[in-house]
């Protein structure tokens, strides 16, 4: 999670000075033409389709069931299929990866979601209003930045997932969006600040633009780019969190299958078979780096005074 | 200072409360009947509820029992854990194994950050520059459960270098894998940090005026760089802790040390709701106290924080 506080040091995009530009290209296609010169960005766009499509169509990957296991074929090496061999209960470990898959995807975009509309709204707030309501928001955010994450995170979804019955898929999504939108929302306060002093805003207000129109017409889209590289990283942070919490037992449970959830179980009998720890363990980690990497790579696009 | 020292104070107060009750709020949502949950599903007789509200308070409003809650926090009274072991008894030996453990992650944290940072930062772009990055990178993206039980199986199983598991008494050697695991987490940000701002600094007026003093290379980097560079990295330690604590709780009970982050994980491993609430509350409070200290630490190396 420490990244996301080196991210925040960035800040709104500005124009590049030294950089020949077209005038009639917007600043996020002048950073698309960026993007797509860069290796990064395409070796995690490629990385994160693969993901996707894993999340959303498993079969296309493996014609195993996750779910079916015998006991017969505990610890088996590779075969058929199977190309990961079988783990301790005798599942087949590629398919359980590949399935894993899809509720961090799932679980890691709602709750991104979340964050993202809570931390704009509340940045949006803050930075346009400003006065006393920027204060209390702004000491609110302090009063959330005291708590370590993933504690805020144990207490919270341990609470959530107190329902025997539910896979904890929605409890996960709550924890993760009712504690990650800070740093968006900071990033965006920021942005807004530094978006409602330029002249266009105040032509759009003499022209007799309302407050809400200002808002969301005029600075909101001026002041998201640098909250949309923070997102990206939170999708991979927040893939993180899930199986960190899924890991410590307050995440998905039940019939769940996680990446998370896997390294829990196969971490005790790792001396005698380490591929079912492994294998999920360079999944996850592939698909946090993808994330990170990408926007790493949109920053760079969106801001070229940071290379 | 006393004016920054004093206003610093003033906000560490509304922090406290604020987080502490964020904290209460949290583990409070969503439940309908504390006392039914505690029990399971047997009925719960008038006697039995009566005699547990008394205990708890839990009949009365939710601003009461946040009052309880934060007169024990303040007393030094942590409550029981389900087991009926005192929660203070249990901080107080679970805190030196972790202490050592946190000290000497933060030790080789800082040593291989701005070691290689300053290298990378004088030579941007280079090799050595290149190589760091790629590998800050990929450190980052490894989460915390993937990166010790992959340490434990290949260095302390595989390879056999380091014991796999290290007890109470551990020693340097025992707490060393862990400490590099738990380390390596925020070895990338402070890394990048050092580098960035060794890069900025070399451009800085007092670098060419010191070379142009005629001072050896070495002189100018290790006093004159270097001071002024290490400043932006202490405040990361402030949030370095905060990570740490996360960590420590999977490192922990990944390599079976009975420290604070190992009782917190197996409180929750054994769903035992008021170690967790009790352990939770005391790693917010330490690290809001050693946030203060940071804070002032470093408005003490830098007089240009203090009149803002």
């Amino acid at each position: 999670m420490s990244d996301l506080n080196a991210v925040t040091t960035a800040e709104a995009p500005g124009p590049a000075p030294d950089r020949p530009r077209r005038a009639n290209r917007s600043l996020a296609g002048d950073a698309w033409a960026d993007l797509r010169t860069s290796k990064v960005f395409w070796i995690a766009a490629a990385l994160v389709v693969i993901v996707v499509l894993m999340a959303a169509w498993p079969s296309l990957f493996t014609s195993a069931d996750p779910r079916d296991c015998l006991l017969g074929r505990k610890d088996a090496g590779a075969s058929g299929g199977a190309i990961f061999g079988f783990d301790f209960q005798g599942c087949d470990v590629y398919a359980k990866t590949v399935y894993g898959a899809r509720d961090s995807v799932l679980v890691a975009l709602c709750a991104t979601l979340i964050a993202g509309v809570i931390g704009v709204l509340v940045g949006l707030a803050a930075g346009y209003f400003g006065g006393w309501l920027d204060a209390v928001l702004s000491r609110f955010v302090d009063i959330m930045l005291g708590i370590p994450f993933l504690l805020g995170a144990i207490v919270l979804a341990k609470r959530l997932s107190s329902n025997p019955e539910s896979n904890g898929v929605l409890a996960v999504i709550v924890t993760l969006g009712v504690l990650g939108w800070t740093t968006a929302a900071r990033v965006m306060r920021s942005a807004v600040i530094s978006a409602k002093g330029q002249d266009y805003v105040a032509a759009a207000r003499m022209l007799g633009a309302g407050p809400g129109r200002l808002m969301f017409r005029h600075v909101l889209p001026n002041a998201i780019s640098p909250v949309i590289v923070v997102l990206t990283i939170l999708l991979g942070i927040n893939i993180a969190g899930e199986a960190t919490l899924s890991y410590l037992g307050v995440g998905l449970k039940g019939d769940a299958v996680s990446w998370g959830i896997a390294i829990a179980e196969t971490g005790p009998y790792a001396r005698t078979a380490a591929a079912p720890l492994v294998w999920p363990s360079v999944f996850l980690a592939a698909t946090v780096l993808a994330f990170i990497m990408l926007g790493d790579a949109i920053r760079d696009a969106f801001d070229p005074r940071l290379r | 200072m006393f004016r920054f020292i004093v206003r610093r104070l003033l906000q560490m107060v509304l922090t406290f409360f604020g987080a502490t009750f964020v904290v209460y709020a949290l583990m409070f949502a969503y439940v309908d009947d504390p006392l039914q949950a505690l029990v399971g599903d047997r009925p719960v007789t008038d006697s039995q509820r009566a005699a547990l509200n008394a205990r708890y308070h839990l009949d009365e409003g939710f601003f009461a029992q946040y009052w309880h809650y934060i007169k024990g926090l303040l007393t030094g009274d942590f409550g029981q854990s389900l087991t009926g072991r005192s929660i203070g008894d249990m901080l107080s030996q679970a805190w030196p194994v972790t202490i050592r453990l946190a000290l000497l992650s933060i030790v080789i944290a800082a040593v291989v950050a701005i070691g290689a940072g300053v290298l990378s930062g004088i030579r941007r772009g280079g090799v050595f520059d290149t190589v760091t990055l790629v590998l800050t990178l990929i450190v980052l993206a490894m989460p915390i459960v993937v990166l010790a039980p992959l340490a434990q199986l290949v260095f302390g199983i595989q390879l056999g270098w380091f014991p796999p598991t290290a007890g109470r008494n551990a020693g340097l050697y025992e707490l060393l894998l862990p400490a590099l695991v738990l380390g390596s987490l925020v070895i990338a940000t402070e890394l990048r940090v050092t580098r960035t701002s060794v890069a900025e600094n070399l451009r800085a007026d007092y670098v060419r005026t010191a070379k142009a003093k005629g001072l050896a290379p070495r002189r100018v980097i290790g006093v004159h760089v270097l001071r002024n560079s290490l400043i932006p990295v202490i405040t990361l330690i402030g949030v370095d802790i905060g990570v740490l604590m996360s960590g420590a709780i999977v490192t922990e009970g990944v390599f079976n040390i009975p420290g604070v982050g190992f009782n917190l994980f197996r409180g929750i491993r054994t769903e035992d709701g008021p170690l967790v609430v009790g352990f939770v509350s005391v790693l917010v409070i330490v690290f809001l106290v050693i946030n203060l200290i940071v804070d002032l630490l470093y408005a003490a190396l830098d007089p240009r924080i203090r009149y803002e």
